[in-house]
């Protein structure tokens, strides 16, 4: 199975300057878990230190945000996309 | 409610008091006049419109131009800084002949030169929790253009209180988000973004650049959702989030839901403004929390007897490349949690940054990790430009 992570410009540095990454796994927790375990420097950008969700980066997964489809749990097929989108406040 | 389907939001219902139009507007109107969406009855909508812009920089500037063009006509806006020289990169409102004005005065200036049928409405103070109710209700849509995380908190929850729509916009380095909070069945910010992140871990523009033309493509959007939902035309973007990656040149809509247990929109736990430096975790970096520091004078003193320093500068590669102290070695704060094996336990560490905040952090995570001889230079490098080296670029 394959899904693809989508990472913001800001956070391509951490992942060998690539935005489009492949990751596998069955839920967004674990091709999430696969894309850090290759760039560990993602890891602390992506989720807390007990692994779960921030409150200012939020995931979609194709479309939908994925509080809304089970979290970090939320069941992944191959093809879909994953969408990190962090806060930013500039102005 | 869906994102596709979402009906614009009239705000010009409310208004009877739909004002004429001279010849002179007739004449200057006249290609909205010809847009059968627009035409006369929409213009005079404009006219009756009231927008407030929270912010005259970079995204402040397109979204006053073009609302002002546009024919809006009462604009407010709020602001209290000054014209630098680093602003005129982006901010498009603002000219070199005006650096040293507040904003406020070049942006009346400016507009009403582009149009003088527009009432330009100035509030030269910070949007705060005791004064945003005030000035917020008297508008009928807020247009977010503000720069840090407290005023954007601050913004969405006067909105929610007040039932005012947010058109927002948010931008960094080549990329931007725009939307549309606060409406009566749509989500709010705090639906997309539960919380703000702890202060120093994403970088604002001052520390990790932007494109200059990125706040023009976002502000624009801005200004088009702002003249929509005055016009009561189209679909906006309520319940949609546009994401902008100018260095791929890709735009993406993802759906936006509002969030059963936001305490703004949803359970609205959320009954008054709170203090929203508080909310953000700035309270605790502006006192430095418990981590020693050292002023410039001091550290200059330090090295000149020889002490064994390891200055360690946590900003930004680009902010790195622009100007750093004499002796530092460079560990952006992202990167450090990776770089303890660099640090000697038996040398004085001096975490710098731009102006303390962010070595502060840098100085209590190290602290946390065991290093127990860790300082942070107060004011980072803006102060030891003022009071040590003046020949370093300011930025
Ligand atoms: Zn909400």
């Amino acid at each position: 199975m394959s899904i693809t992570v989508q990472l913001p410009t800001m956070l391509a540095r951490l992942a060998g300057d690539t935005q489009t990454l492949e990751a596998r796994g069955t839920t967004v927790g674990d091709a999430l878990t696969d894309v850090i375990a290759r760039y560990p420097a993602l890891g602390p950008r992506l989720r807390d230190e007990s692994g779960r969700p921030y409150g200012f980066v939020t995931f979609y997964l194709n479309d939908e945000d994925i509080r809304f489809r089970g979290g970090f749990a939320a069941p992944v097929a191959d093809g879909d996309e994953v969408i990190v989108v962090p806060t930013v406040a500039g102005g | 409610m869906t994102a596709t389907g979402t009906e614009p939001v009239d705000l010009s219902e409310k208004r009877d008091d739909v004002p004429e139009l001279s010849t002179e507007e007739l004449q200057r109107y006249s290609r909205h006049l010809l847009l059968p969406e627009v035409g006369l009855e929409g213009q005079r909508r404009l006219k009756a419109g009231r927008a407030l812009l929270v912010g005259a920089g970079g995204l402040g500037s397109p979204l006053a131009l073009y609302l002002a063009a546009a024919g809006v006509g009462h604009i407010g806006i709020v602001d209290f800084d000054v014209v630098d020289v680093t602003n005129l990169q982006r901010q498009v409102l603002h000219g070199t002949r005006d650096i040293g004005r507040p904003k406020l005065d070049s942006a009346r200036d400016r507009l009403g030169d582009i149009n003088p049928h527009v009432q330009v409405e100035t509030y030269e103070t910070r949007l705060t929790s005791a004064n945003a109710l005030e000035i917020i209700r008297d508008y009928d849509l807020v247009v977010d253009g503000t720069d840090n995380f407290p005023t954007r908190y601050l913004v969405n929850d006067a909105c929610v209180l007040t039932g005012t729509p947010n058109v927002y916009g948010s931008i960094f380095r080549f990329e931007g988000q725009a939307s549309v909070f606060a409406t009566a069945d749509g989500p709010c910010y705090r639906c997309l973004f539960r919380e703000p992140p702890p202060p120093g871990m994403v970088p604002s523009c001052a520390e990790g650049g932007v494109l200059g033309v990125l706040p023009g493509l976002i502000g624009t959007i801005q200004a088009t959702e702002a003249l929509k939902l005055l016009l009561g035309i189209g679909t906006t973007l309520v319940g949609r989030l546009l994401l902008v990656d100018a260095l791929r040149m890709q735009f993406r809509t993802l759906t936006l839901r509002r969030d059963p247990e936001c305490p703004a929109c949803g359970t609205r736990t959320l009954h008054e403004l709170i203090d929203y430096e508080e909310f953000c975790g700035l309270r605790a970096t502006h006192s430095g929390a418990g981590v020693p520091e050292v002023s410039p004078a001091e550290l200059v003193a330090w090295r000149a007897r020889g002490d064994a320093i390891d200055l360690v500068d946590v900003r930004e590669p680009g902010e790195w490349a622009l100007a750093h102290l004499a002796g530092a070695r460079h560990v952006p704060l992202g990167a450090l949690s990776g770089a303890l094996d660099t640090f000697a336990r038996d040398r004085t560490i001096v975490c710098s940054c731009k102006g303390g905040a962010r070595s502060a952090q840098a100085a209590r995570q190290l602290r946390a990790e065991g290093f127990d001889n860790v300082w942070s230079l107060t004011g980072g490098i803006l102060r030891w430009r003022a009071e040590v080296d003046p020949t370093l670029p300011g930025y």
